[in-house]
């Protein structure tokens, strides 16, 4: 496998919401595991192949500090979508202000989708999930400050 | 949604249950290289098996109905985890035929019977009759559900003969039950367990049966496939309850001819034929008087599989996960051999006199071991028994030539257990393993009761 098949590979793995990638390519064989974002991965940290049980399974303490305000979190399981549809301009971005009510994001679950809305009013300080992916019941979304 | 070739075994499977046997699931997927995912409720972020699993999805709060009952959440989860199959486990959804249906529906493959049979094995009227059919003997009683006309109540009754009991059709596992001696007793306790019924179940439809005085539970585990194979792996002896809940099983059960059992055992691989089975289950019997009497159908695996698992050498879960693939059996009739004695020990986190339940964060806990033992449990040192789900934390299984062997093996295996910090039903084990009926083997389904009674007088 060429070097520049890799970094395509790499790049991929990068920019899409995969957290592992597996290519076995007649006799070689590479795997590329994402290395984790700040923004804790639902899933669980796949165990290493023969280590015993892992100390924690949540993934590496945050890089960056979370801003203070109000978090929202997952009231289900589902797929995290920024916008309305694919293409269509984002609900809100870092910075907006937001009032009671105001949608903040979809969560698709079961091919429905779900409006979250904002329960206070405020600034959006951060998005801790990202397009597309996947979130757990209680996983934090976004801050209101 | 991902999909399989024919003949091959999952690529990932969901488990959702919680427990011991979310933690024996997921050993048996990992045994045949299959990918878990776990779902949890906040409750259980950190289970054993949440931490061991590939992937985990929490899908609520500690309540089970916002969680391990909520199946919009768990089919959400295999669809964002790309799953290919669902084990239900025990308890829980396993045998609720609506979220098998839907599961199928959504394109997951639920690792059970089919929704239908669900249904009709869950609807413990029909299921009596459709046995009956089948050929599997039945406790005498009302055949059907009784009628409103409290006349033709009194002379059925009268048919079967006092002791009589009545039962609601949505209930089974020891719910909505009600024994009546008398006739003056029998008007006033059906309308009872009718309203009970009705409040609990959303079925108040009840029907009646002989009570029988000195049974034995005597239960019969089969497995059928998708190619017209099925076995039975002969039976289990679950007498030994409290409230209809089980503390104590052993395979195979003491001084009952293997005649006997191999023809009710025939019966039962017969009657899943007819009603094109799939899967694993158990045939529940009240057994007196060398008669076994049919009382319900269980269409999952059970609490104490492993006393099955332990004397034919096979792996209940792993032929479940096999069948639910397309996979034929890797058993015959003939290949099912019983070699030695099993006895399993439920472990409630709960007070051995009082039966209160005991919650809160175990502080030392050692496992035994040995030759002949199994410990099928999700608990470690240091684990918090939440106070949101059923009492047992574990189950210790002990293993021998003979039936002494065994019991001399959970002896010494019960007095090497060390859990502290919460209160467990040890102790009590550890009476009945030196209790002289117990020991003479073959006592009855009120015998534990009886003797609980007797030392309350005593004392």
């Amino acid at each position: 496998m060429d070097l520049r098949k890799l970094k395509t590979l790499i790049e991929l793995v990068e920019s899409s919401g995969i957290a592992e990638l597996e290519i076995a390519e007649g006799e070689e064989r590479v795997r590329i595991t994402r290395a984790l974002a700040p923004q804790a991965h639902h899933h669980a940290l796949p165990p290493q192949h023969g280590t015993p049980m892992p100390m924690a399974h949540v993934p590496a303490p945050a890089a960056v500090q979370e801003p203070e305000g109000h978090t929202i979190k997952s009231p289900m399981v589902g797929t995290f979508y920024r916008s309305a549809s694919p293409g269509a301009k984002a609900f809100v971005d870092i910075g907006d202000s937001v009032q009671v009510g105001d949608p903040l994001c979809i969560i698709e679950a079961m091919k429905l989708m779900n409006e979250i809305e904002a329960d206070r009013a405020g600034v959006v300080k951060a998005i801790l999930a990202e397009n597309g992916q996947a979130v757990e019941y209680g996983q934090p979304l976004v801050i209101i400050g | 949604m991902a999909t399989k070739s024919a003949g091959q075994l999952f690529d990932k499977v969901l488990i959702a249950n919680r427990g011991e046997i979310a933690l024996r699931i997921q050993r048996a997927c990992r045994e045949l290289a299959i990918k878990t995912v776990v779902v949890h409720s906040e409750a259980d972020a950190d289970a054993k098996y949440v931490r061991l699993a590939d992937e985990s999805v929490c899908i609520g709060p500690p309540p089970s109905a916002q969680s391990y009952l909520n199946i919009p959440a768990i089919i959400s989860a295999a669809e964002v985890t790309d799953a290919q199959a669902i084990h239900p486990g025990y308890g829980f959804l396993s045998e609720n035929a609506d979220f098998a249906e839907k599961v199928e529906k959504s394109g997951f493959v639920f690792i059970g019977p089919r929704p239908d049979t669900i249904r009709l094995m869950g609807d413990k009227v029909n299921a009596k009759i459709a046995m009956g059919k089948a050929g599997i003997p039945v406790v005498p009683g009302s055949e059907g559900a009784l009628p409103e006309d409290p006349k033709e109540i009194v002379k059925i009754a009268r048919a079967v003969k006092y002791p009589v009991i009545i039962k609601a059709a949505g209930g089974g596992g020891g719910r909505g039950m009600r024994v009546v001696h008398t006739e003056a007793a029998l008007l006033p306790a059906v309308s009872l367990t009718r309203s009970e019924a009705g409040a609990a179940f959303g079925n108040a439809t009840v029907y009646l049966e002989k009570y029988l005085d000195k049974p034995r539970h005597i239960e019969i585990q089969v497995l059928a496939d998708e190619h017209k194979n099925t076995v039975y792996l002969f039976e289990r002896d679950c007498s030994m309850q409290r409230r209809h809940q089980k503390i104590i099983e052993e395979a195979p059960a003491p001084g009952i001819a293997l005649r006997s059992l191999t023809r009710i055992g025939e019966r039962c691989a017969e009657a899943c034929r007819k009603i094109n089975y799939r899967g694993a289950g158990t045939f529940e019997f009240l057994y007196q008087d060398d008669e076994f009497f049919f009382i319900e159908m269980n269409t999952r695996i059970q609490v104490e599989h492993p006393v099955t698992e332990m004397i034919t050498g096979i792996d209940i879960v792993q032929q479940q996960i096999r069948v639910a693939a397309g996979q034929r059996l890797t058993i015959r009739q003939r290949d099912v051999v019983r070699r030695g004695h099993a006895i399993e020990c439920r472990i409630n986190a709960e007070d051995p006199d009082t039966f209160a339940p005991s919650p809160g964060r175990i502080t030392s806990y050692h496992a035994p071991g040995g030759p002949g033992i199994r410990v099928d449990s999700h608990v470690y040192h240091n684990y918090f028994v939440p106070p949101n789900y059923d009492s047992m934390i574990g189950k210790v299984i002990a293993y021998g030539d003979t039936r002494e062997q065994a019991i001399a093996r959970m002896r010494v295996a019960l007095s090497e257990m060390v859990v502290e910090g919460i209160k467990t039903n040890i102790p009590l084990h550890q009476e009945l393993l030196l209790d002289d009926s117990f020991l003479r083997g073959g006592t009855t389904i009120h015998y534990l009761e009886q003797r609980m009674a007797k030392r309350k007088q005593t004392a």
